[in-house]
């Protein structure tokens, strides 16, 4: 029965288009992932992403894209995490506060904005398979603006993540590196919230740099295996979402789990 | 004298520096020359670290002035350095920051510190010592004017720690690098350093190892009494060279104080 529905057919447009747009977000998910585990910035991206939601109500009240709504949020969140973090508050009561209240007041906004009909679930869960044209053109001018970001400072970003004194003593600005992968961060979210939505981004992140970490041997083999894997889960969770009628965005992020479970006794081994 | 050999690499006045509002130093002055091996000893707390850092830059100065020479090339070596587990990273990558780096360098350099091959170990395998000499590998990639390392040879044991400060010695030698190092560990001092300083948030005295470990308010700080501090102090005038000559009871020690000042001012000229 599984093989009746696709068997023989040619796959339809907005598959292909869920297929090209997941492939270019786990293009910058991958390498960034890894930072936001090197760096443990894990708690980072929940608060940019739940403050995301409150861009969308912004863009919605306002005209602006989504995109662009989200943009801006995402980016004013990531700048405020950190530079609490660089003042040294206490940053997972700081992060739960900003994060959860980025979220309440988000939806909150969407609820009194006027004769605006706004489907919730979709950018908490996202909706890969609703992705129109333009979205691909975002999609992969955001993932193409991140990865040209982390290539082009890759040295200094590496630098950083490994020790921040040890790099200033050698002429590397951590302040500056810092502020790349917020921008980095911001940017993905914005991209990705259509995809996988504002509760599953980090996921995306983390996940696929976590399965390929135990075997990988170098910071760029790792980065360039994270996307791999990303892509991977992309693909098969599409499939099984299909083929199982689940919803995408859990399904991929399902699928990834699902890898890094596989991956655990490979990375013992070494 | 050569005007060039007297322009101090780094040099601070009145320097202040604060932590959330508590003073960690206050009112220091301070200047390393080409080729000076400066010690800074005090007990824990005394701002140590506080001074090395901010004279690297690492830490803001709340008052006075810190002045490095123009292009002075740095290597620093950390008091430790954890690198994140889930971050994979050989020794190879790691001399490779953050600029690249040639196999042939950093093969060279690897043995020359004394831990040749390990280019493709990862830095998370490595034992302490194996670690403090990579550290001062990457330093000295960087061809350093100055080397600026906060007590390298934390966690080393007695020989490892001996041999390390062997190791820095030798590259002084051969490389004319100044050195300016914290330690707490007052035989190495005395037995490699051309200058001591003794802090305690200010600097409570300074000159050369045999001046500063006779001088009252070092005493008052790390104790004249103990058996360890007196074998060290004759162990120093063993091997003294420039002039004070050796005494063999550490009761003299106080009167010997003026004696001690002169031979620093004597110094203190010719630096």
């Amino acid at each position: 029965m599984i093989m009746r529905i696709t068997k023989g057919r040619i796959m339809p447009d907005f598959l292909i288009r869920a297929a090209l747009a997941g492939l270019g977000l786990v293009m910058a998910t991958g390498p960034l992932g890894c930072f936001v585990l090197w760096r443990r910035m894990a708690y980072f991206g929940d608060a940019t992403a739940h403050a995301a939601i409150l861009g969308v109500a912004l863009a919605f009240a306002t005209g602006l894209p989504v995109y662009a709504g989200t943009l801006i949020v995402a980016i004013a969140m990531a700048m405020t995490v950190s530079a609490l973090t660089g003042r040294g508050h206490a940053m997972d009561t700081a992060l739960g506060v900003l994060a959860h209240s980025a979220l309440a007041f988000g939806l909150l906004a969407v609820s009194f904005l006027p004769g605006v009909r706004m489907d919730l679930s979709a950018w908490l869960f996202g909706d890969i398979l609703a992705v129109a044209p333009s979205d691909l053109a975002w999609i992969w001018g955001g993932s193409a603006l991140v990865l040209g970001l982390l290539v082009w400072r890759w040295q200094g970003l590496l630098d950083a993540t490994v020790n921040e004194d040890l790099a200033q003593a050698s002429g590397v600005n951590p302040g500056i590196e810092r502020l790349a992968l917020t921008i980095a961060l911001a940017l993905v979210v914005a991209v990705a919230i259509k995809i996988v939505g504002a509760l599953l981004i980090a996921a995306l992140l983390i996940i696929p740099a976590a399965t390929v970490r135990g075997l990988s041997r170098s910071p760029e083999g790792m980065a360039v295996a994270a996307a791999v894997a990303g892509a991977v889960a992309i693909v098969a969770g599409l499939g099984l979402s299909l083929r199982l009628d689940t919803p995408a965005g859990p399904s991929i992020v399902a699928v990834a789990a699902m890898l890094f479970l596989l991956a655990l006794p490979m990375g013992a081994r070494r | 004298m050569m005007p060039a050999q007297r322009e101090p690499l780094i040099s601070a006045r009145g320097l202040s520096v604060r932590h959330g509002g508590v003073t960690i130093l206050s009112d220091v002055d301070f200047h390393i020359h080409p080729s000076e091996i400066v010690t800074v000893v005090g007990p824990n707390g005394s701002g140590k670290s506080t001074l090395i850092r901010a004279l690297v830059g690492l830490d803001p100065a709340a008052q006075g002035q810190i002045m490095r020479r123009d292009g002075l090339r740095l290597g620093y070596v950390p008091q430790r350095l954890s690198i994140d587990p889930s971050l994979p990273m050989t020794v190879h990558r790691f001399l490779s920051l953050p600029r690249r780096q040639a196999a042939g360098d950093i093969a060279g350099v690897l043995a020359r510190v004394g831990v040749e091959g390990l280019e493709d170990r990862p830095m998370a395998r490595l034992s302490g010592g194996q670690l403090q000499r990579v550290l001062l590998a990457r330093a000295l990639l960087a061809r350093p004017e100055i080397l600026v390392l906060d007590e390298p040879t934390q966690g080393l044991d007695q020989p490892g720690e001996a041999a390390f400060y062997r190791l820095i010695e030798e590259v002084r030698s051969q490389t004319g690098a100044a050195v300016l190092m914290v330690s707490h560990d007052l035989h190495v001092v005395m037995a490699t350093s051309d200058r001591v300083i003794c802090l305690n948030g200010h600097v409570c005295c300074e000159g050369t190892p045999q001046v500063v470990s006779a001088a009252p308010e070092y005493r008052a700080l790390f104790g004249a009494g103990t058996g360890g501090a007196l074998a060290l102090y004759r162990h120093v005038h063993d091997h003294a060279h420039d002039g004070a000559p050796g005494h063999p009871h550490p009761h003299d020690h106080g009167h010997e104080h003026g004696h001690h000042d002169h031979a620093y001012h004597e110094r203190a000229d010719h630096a």
